[in-house]
């Protein structure tokens, strides 16, 4: 059954991937690139219950955090946080019919 | 008793594989950002939860359980900051979120969701 | 001063569940390595009411497993509407109000929203909350104040 749940999650992956390449937007590739990331986290987890070695757990939380960061360093990078906030709140509200 | 552990193990990783899959599918097949957002909320929390619990089943030793329950709590607080961070980034840079009207304007024209919600 | 014990105590409580090894060494590496960190948070002067709850985690328990439960009902609801293609869902965007007081209450309420599949926070203005949905029945589900009242009362027990 572990084996299943791996080549699951392997093929949620390459959907991700895919989303990744073909995303139109830079933010839907940040989200797929985010949860190839918590992927990652569960394959490890499985792989190391595979194997027998469930000191892999400790690499799974550390990728879990550093996951984390690079999505928010990435998203300081894209500029998100110079924009004004309440005008363009306001802005987006009005297209809702 | 092993039996009915391995059996409940099974199981729930067997629904999490599922939710994993729904996930994926999702975020390939809804047409703009934010409903994508959604697809993958769903494998940040109840598939994670499902296959990490499915694993819980299978060891009976403390350390690797609290472990396991660690990276399901830390996974649970960090998935609502990422994509709180991503969803306020994309409204902030004006990425315009598809709504009901233009959802029904697209049925009729053959236009792909795609293109409408790139900025 | 009791939020800097109560950091400590999970710091401690962290390392001695994650390390697994109990001899001298380690645990006085341990014992410096959380002195240090305490010592830094102190200077950056993070360490308050805000980031260690401590007057609300006797409520926490009962509002996570409210929470869980609207988990996986709201995760039954988007996984039905991925399989059931984009024809049935219709997406929402709407600025609901808050009734918190506080910030922490705020952010409880806002992470809560997230954290439900079906519709995420996009922005936090005062006391306005811009929520996305996927479909519209959850927008409704937010208005109608149940999740609201709950984080309300968490926030005022104490």
């Amino acid at each position: 059954m572990v084996i299943a749940a791996t080549l699951a999650i392997l093929v949620a992956m390459i959907l991700a991937v895919i989303r990744a390449v073909v995303g139109p937007s830079l933010y839907d590739r940040i989200l797929a690139v985010n949860m190839f990331g918590t992927k990652t986290v569960l394959l490890i987890s499985l792989l190391g219950f595979m194997m027998g070695r469930p000191e892999f757990l400790d690499i799974a939380m550390v990728y879990a955090l550093i996951n984390f960061i690079s999505v928010i360093g990435v998203l300081r990078l894209s500029d998100a946080f110079n924009a004004k906030h309440n005008g363009q709140v306001a802005d987006l509200v009005k297209r809702d019919p | 008793m092993e039996g009915v552990l391995s059996l409940l193990s099974a199981f729930f990783l067997l629904i999490g594989s599922f939710l994993c899959l729904s996930g994926g599918v999702g975020i390939l097949r809804f047409p703009d950002f934010y409903t994508r957002m959604h697809a993958a909320g769903v494998t940040d929390t109840l598939a994670a939860t499902m296959i990490l619990i499915g694993l819980m089943l299978q060891n009976p030793e403390m350390l690797v359980i609290i472990k396991l329950i660690l990276i399901l709590l830390m996974t649970l607080f960090i998935s609502p900051a990422a994509s709180h961070a991503l969803g306020q980034a994309a409204a902030l840079n004006n990425l315009p979120p598809l709504v009901n009207v233009q959802i029904k304007d697209l049925e009729k024209g053959s236009a792909s969701g795609d293109k409408t919600s790139k900025s | 001063m009791r939020h800097k014990i109560s950091l400590s105590i999970i710091l401690i409580v962290f390392w001695l569940l994650n390390s697994g090894h109990y001899n001298y060494l380690i645990l006085a590496l341990g014992a410096a390595s959380i002195a240090i960190v305490v010592l830094i948070a102190h200077r950056m002067d993070v360490v308050d009411h805000e980031s260690q709850t401590i007057h609300l985690s006797l409520e926490y328990p009962r509002f996570g497993l409210w929470l869980i439960k609207e988990i996986v009902v709201a995760n039954l609801t988007v996984v039905k509407h991925i399989w059931l293609g984009n024809k049935t869902i219709t997406p929402t965007v709407k600025v609901i109000k808050a009734s918190q007081t506080t910030d922490v209450g705020k952010v409880i309420y806002a992470n809560s929203i997230t954290l439900t599949p079906g519709t995420v926070t996009l922005g936090l203005v005062n006391d306005e909350i811009m929520v996305h949905a996927l479909i519209q029945e959850n927008i409704v589900a937010l208005e109608s104040g149940d999740m609201d009242s709950r984080v309300s009362r968490l926030e005022q027990s104490w």
